[in-house]
């Protein structure tokens, strides 16, 4: 199973499999992003607390859990690459590292817009928006070192050790509603017990925040295939892409 | 065969190796040490002198005053030795790695830690810090310096073979130092208001634990890859 | 159908600032960062294309010698 696995380590086979599968996640992330959001805006209950402001968390819920999860994967991958010395891990961390980076000033916008309605202010110092703050700027850490290295097999190595230490963050960020008292709320999802959330508002939230999880996915193969070419600009089948399609 | 000295006598030999070198160049202790103090004392002239205020913020101002000079301290934990060329030495020495790498820190928090925790109460005497704070401005900065003293050499160990590694690497370690100053000042602020703070130390006491046993493999680990 | 009318829907129960500003800035931004990352692969193309005729130049007036 294992040498199956590793001919995707090669990177012509990584770049090939990686553009059949971008078209699918692209059309797959279009569309449960489309029907979630929609769903939310217009279709979904208003909340008899919050009104109409509620339906930010249609995109915040989904920024913010993607932003997390995201580092995971860029975590894994960064371990993978150290360990087992894959490349094409190390680059599908760099691919993803300014994704998240994005997810995350998404996260931190859409709650400053939700909470300036709701709690009269645009920012607090808690926990939870304090933490997901340090998760930006672990990520522009990791952007910022593997930009500094001019060998990017070593600042691949750099920035994923830097990765990898920064997982502490996460279950702080995860489980600061539940350690400190917060103004946030305590999460409406649940996976053991039963949601705290009526099913009409609860559907189109699932549904954007795998959404969101696919188009991660797309947007990391698109960098992840530009990060192949750049990376192996010397192998002679990327010379004969680049003479195909890059002259102009 | 000569399987060379033991752990105990490597750890000692470059515990005693960086003190030394230190001594010799006293401007690397006092320097980070007069950072500290003079960044104190902006903040009464900066926010006023009133000892209502000035209560209020200073744990805030000590840690955070603390952890910028530890920060600025940490330059020298491996540049020098990554200059002259001792640091590859200590990487190929038949000595486990994350060993030496601890001897190291170890000095650089006798030579930057110690000093701020002695000075740490004279400072806290200026800006009228609640009378009940002091024991928990101490235990939290000999626990807390020396989790900064490990996560930064973390950074350093990544920057040291950059030429342009200053704010690098304070992006660097500035989110991983937040938790401990969360903790610290909670633990301060608490103490003050006669409150049980033992949580917020034990929670720190954890993080030394954690960093102790982990942090030298990450920096062993980052020195291999700048040095490569 | 939670909205009556196209103006209700804009106004959002009177949040209508904050629930579009959010949407607004999210869109906006993910758009920028696809559209840059769809980019970037032309851009390493073309820079690695650069490179080849840099290199059958120099091949050229070396072989001119």
């Amino acid at each position: 199973m294992w040498k199956w696995l590793h001919s995707y380590a090669d990177p012509e086979r990584a770049y090939k499999l990686s553009g059949t599968l971008l078209p699918w996640f692209a059309m797959l992330a279009i569309s449960m992003i489309g029907i979630g959001t929609v769903w939310g805006l217009v279709f979904a209950p208003t909340d008899y607390q919050q009104g109409d402001s509620y339906r930010i968390i249609f995109i915040h819920v989904p920024a913010a859990s993607m932003s997390m999860a995201a580092y995971m994967a860029m975590a894994t991958s960064s371990f993978i690459g150290l360990v087992w010395q894959i490349k094409s891990a190390d680059w599908a961390a760099a691919a993803i590292a300014p994704i998240g980076a994005v997810v995350t000033f998404i996260a931190l916008v859409t709650g400053a817009t939700w909470g300036k309605p709701m709690w009269g202010t645009w920012w607090v110092w808690d926990a939870r928006l304090t933490s997901e703050l340090v998760l930006l700027f672990l990520y522009l850490g990791v952007i910022s070192l593997y930009a500094s290295f001019e060998d990017k097999v070593l600042a691949a190595r750099a920035a994923g050790i830097l990765a990898i230490v920064g997982v502490i963050n996460i279950p702080i960020i995860k489980y600061s509603v539940d350690w400190w008292s917060s103004l946030h709320q305590p999460s409406t999802i649940k996976i053991t017990e039963e949601s705290s959330m009526p099913t009409e508002m609860l559907y189109p939230l699932l549904i954007n925040i795998m959404g969101f999880g696919v188009m991660i996915g797309a947007i990391t193969l698109v960098r992840f295939r530009s990060e192949i070419l750049a990376r192996n600009g010397m192998r002679p089948w990327v010379r004969e892409l680049a003479k195909a399609e890059g002259v102009k | 065969m000569n399987k060379g000295i033991s752990y105990t006598k490597a750890f000692s030999t470059l515990l005693k190796r960086d003190l030394q070198i230190a001594v010799r160049h006293r401007g690397d202790i006092f320097n980070p040490l007069l950072f500290f103090v003079l960044v104190v004392t902006l903040f009464p002239l900066g926010i006023g002198p009133e000892p209502q205020v000035l209560t209020r913020v200073a744990p805030g101002i000590i840690w955070v005053a603390a952890l910028l000079a530890s920060m600025l301290s940490l330059e020298r934990l491996f540049k020098a030795d990554y200059a002259d060329g001792s640091l590859e030495q200590m990487l190929l020495s038949p000595q486990p790695l994350p060993l030496m790498v601890l001897a190291k820190v170890l000095a650089h928090w006798l030579l930057t830690g110690v000093p701020l925790i002695l000075v740490a109460p004279l400072l806290a005497v200026l800006l009228h810090l609640e009378g009940n704070s002091y024991g928990a401005l101490i235990a939290t900065l000999a626990l807390g310096t020396p989790v900064l003293s490990l996560l930064g050499a973390i950074g350093v160990a990544l920057t040291v073979g950059l030429r342009k590694g200053g704010v690098l690497l304070s992006l660097l370690i500035l989110p991983l130092y937040i938790p401990v100053l969360i903790f610290a000042t909670s633990a301060i602020d608490a103490a003050g208001m006669n409150l049980p703070y033992d949580g917020q130390l034990a929670i720190i006491g954890a993080m030394l634990i954690g960093s102790l046993t982990l942090a030298p493999f990450a920096i062993g680990a980052s020195l291999r890859v700048s040095t490569n | 159908m939670q909205f009556d009318s196209i103006n209700e829907f804009i106004n959002m129960g009177g949040y209508g600032f904050y629930v579009w500003l959010a949407y607004g800035v999210t869109f906006f931004s993910l758009g920028t960062l696809i559209v840059l990352s769809v980019r970037q692969k032309r851009k390493v193309l073309v820079e690695i294309a650069k490179k080849i005729q840099r290199e059958e130049r120099l091949k050229e007036t070396r072989s001119n010698k």
